[in-house]
């Protein structure tokens, strides 16, 4: 669940306004689409988020944490709450998937039993059964995403974050994509997807917030892309 | 995590061994002052316990017993417990007795003084009783440790201050070569500390390869630094005492000290080693 109450937030080193009194609203179990140009702001946002920076004013809420006064210390604990998937995937080179999956658990100190069970399970979720001893180099982009995928799912977030998770991928890729966050948003995980990809997000037909020079322009829940790639 | 951290030693072997070798510089530099400052206290403490006065007799008073006659008025004064008188011929036998003897060929016992050793009741009035000596006629001058003593505490007090200095400089440098390896271990795994980052690993967590790299070498330091200083001091101590034989000179075995020095030795390494580990890592750490 994320809150966004009249968030401003400006660039530390060139003083640009990045955010302009954002409000904002994404429910528990929720699927949304987060769209908007280069430069709107979608980033910036993200980063609130996954609290990696700090708002200047207004209200942060992510997943019950307040992101204006959590402390530095507590910020593990909220990031457990999180799954972030990336455009570029970010798996470690020289571990293979399943190493990738548990280290992911390992770091936060889950038993060596529990990790022997989720993972596996959580590979076959994202379609990658048989593919455990494979390095990512043996993979291909789409395959890579879901290792990057099962590594947000497996400790069992309350929210899916995904910045451009399909930037990489051909359009078939990126459909099939989708629609596992579409399955694991039924299985009652919170999605939010930054994206660009305007057939994407108007082929699934779910909440669509547009952001545009740090204000949110228009929220509606037809699944349309209202933005114009110029 | 803890496998981690001795990789990364491996990988960055050239700079390993930089930061070990400056810890041991620094501890061996550190450890040899204070081992000279133990041996000098050692001797100062000796020479208090010997409480020992030689006063030598004029040249002019050739006649033996003129000589020790002298005695009689020297044992009239205050605090002196006895008198030994010791001729010019005694004190050569004794001085060859120590020496080789082929120095000594062609000199005849006339270069030595008739003297007395005189033993005090009080040695804290030392320097008074000195005095009544020197005042006694027929004695031309008088010689105690005590003068030796002063000189040595004015050796050890410089040595103290210039090792001090010395020591915090070195510890300093050694924590910043320590925290530059460390810090080439953290920028090759920059990707994987983002990634822990996201999943919600604590600090503490992230810290620990890096914590036990510097550990590691921080505890190299110290063994290797221990034994270097073993080997070094007994170096110098045998060819010391070697040429020394029989004087004054007495040094103190590194066994008897060995377990201090080396608990002291590996305090230092893992402290260095912890806090530069600490340290490279905090910019990695406020994300």
């Amino acid at each position: 669940m994320v809150r966004f109450e009249k968030v401003k937030m400006t660039y530390d080193s060139s003083g640009t306004l990045a955010l302009d009194g954002v409000d904002l609203n994404v429910d528990e179990g929720e699927f949304v689409f987060l769209v908007g140009p280069s430069g709107s702001g979608k980033t910036s946002l993200m980063k609130l988020i996954t609290g990696e920076v700090r708002a200047d004013s207004g209200k942060v809420i992510v997943n019950d944490f307040d992101m204006m006064k959590i402390r530095r210390r507590k910020l593990p604990k909220m990031r457990r709450t999180l799954g972030v998937v990336f455009q570029d995937y970010r798996l470690i080179e020289n571990m293979n998937v399943y190493d990738n999956v548990a280290f992911a658990m390992r770091v936060v100190g889950a038993p060596a039993r529990e990790i022997r069970k989720r993972v596996p399970y959580v590979l076959e979720l994202v379609g990658l059964e048989g593919r455990e001893k494979r390095l990512p180099s043996e993979l291909s982009g789409g395959e890579q995403q879901r290792v990057a995928i099962a590594r947000a799912l497996v400790n069992n977030p309350r929210m899916i974050v995904a910045d451009e998770p399909t930037g990489n991928l051909d359009p078939v890729r990126s459909l099939e994509l989708m629609l596992l966050f579409e399955k694991i948003n039924e299985m009652g995980t919170t999605v939010l997807v930054v994206t660009h990809e305007k057939e994407l997000v108007n082929a699934l037909a779910k909440r669509v917030i547009t952001i545009d020079e740090g204000h949110v322009i228009s929220d509606g829940m037809d699944g349309y892309y209202s933005y114009e790639i110029q | 995590m803890i496998r981690e951290g001795f990789r990364s030693i491996r990988t960055h072997s050239l700079m390993s061994f930089a930061t070990v070798t400056i810890i041991m510089a620094c501890l061996i530099i550190m450890g040899s002052v204070a081992l000279l400052s133990v041996n000098i206290n050692v001797l100062i403490r000796d020479m208090e316990d010997q409480n020992e006065v030689v006063a030598f007799v004029e040249d002019e008073i050739e006649d033996e017993e003129q000589a020790k006659a002298i005695g009689n008025d020297i044992l009239a004064l205050d605090n002196v417990s006895s008198v030994d008188f010791i001729s010019r011929a005694q004190a050569m036998e004794n001085y060859m007795s120590k020496y080789d003897k082929s120095l000594m060929e062609g000199i005849d016992e006339t270069v030595f003084r008739h003297r007395f050793v005189i033993h005090l009741t009080d040695i804290t009035d030392m320097a008074k009783t000195d005095d009544a000596i020197r005042g006694v006629p027929g004695i031309l001058k008088v010689r105690d440790h005590l003068e030796y003593a002063n000189t040595f505490i004015k050796i050890r007090n410089i040595v103290s201050v210039v090792a001090l200095v010395l020591m915090v400089i070195l510890v300093l440098v050694s924590m910043f070569i320590m925290s530059n390896t460390i810090k080439l271990a953290t920028f090759s795994r920059r990707e994987e500390i983002a990634i822990m980052k996201m999943v919600g690993a604590s600090n503490g967590f992230i810290r620990l390869p890096f914590v036990v790299e510097g550990l590691v070498l921080g505890l190299l330091g110290g063994g290797l630094g221990f034994l270097a200083q073993w080997g070094l001091y007994n170096l110098v101590t045998g060819s010391l005492v070697e040429s020394l034989t029989g004087s004054i000179i007495t040094v103190v075995s590194f066994r008897s000290l060995a377990l201090p020095i080396l608990i002291v030795y590996l305090g230092i390494g893992v402290v260095i080693g912890v806090f530069g580990g600490i340290n490279a890592i905090r910019n990695y750490l406020k994300v």
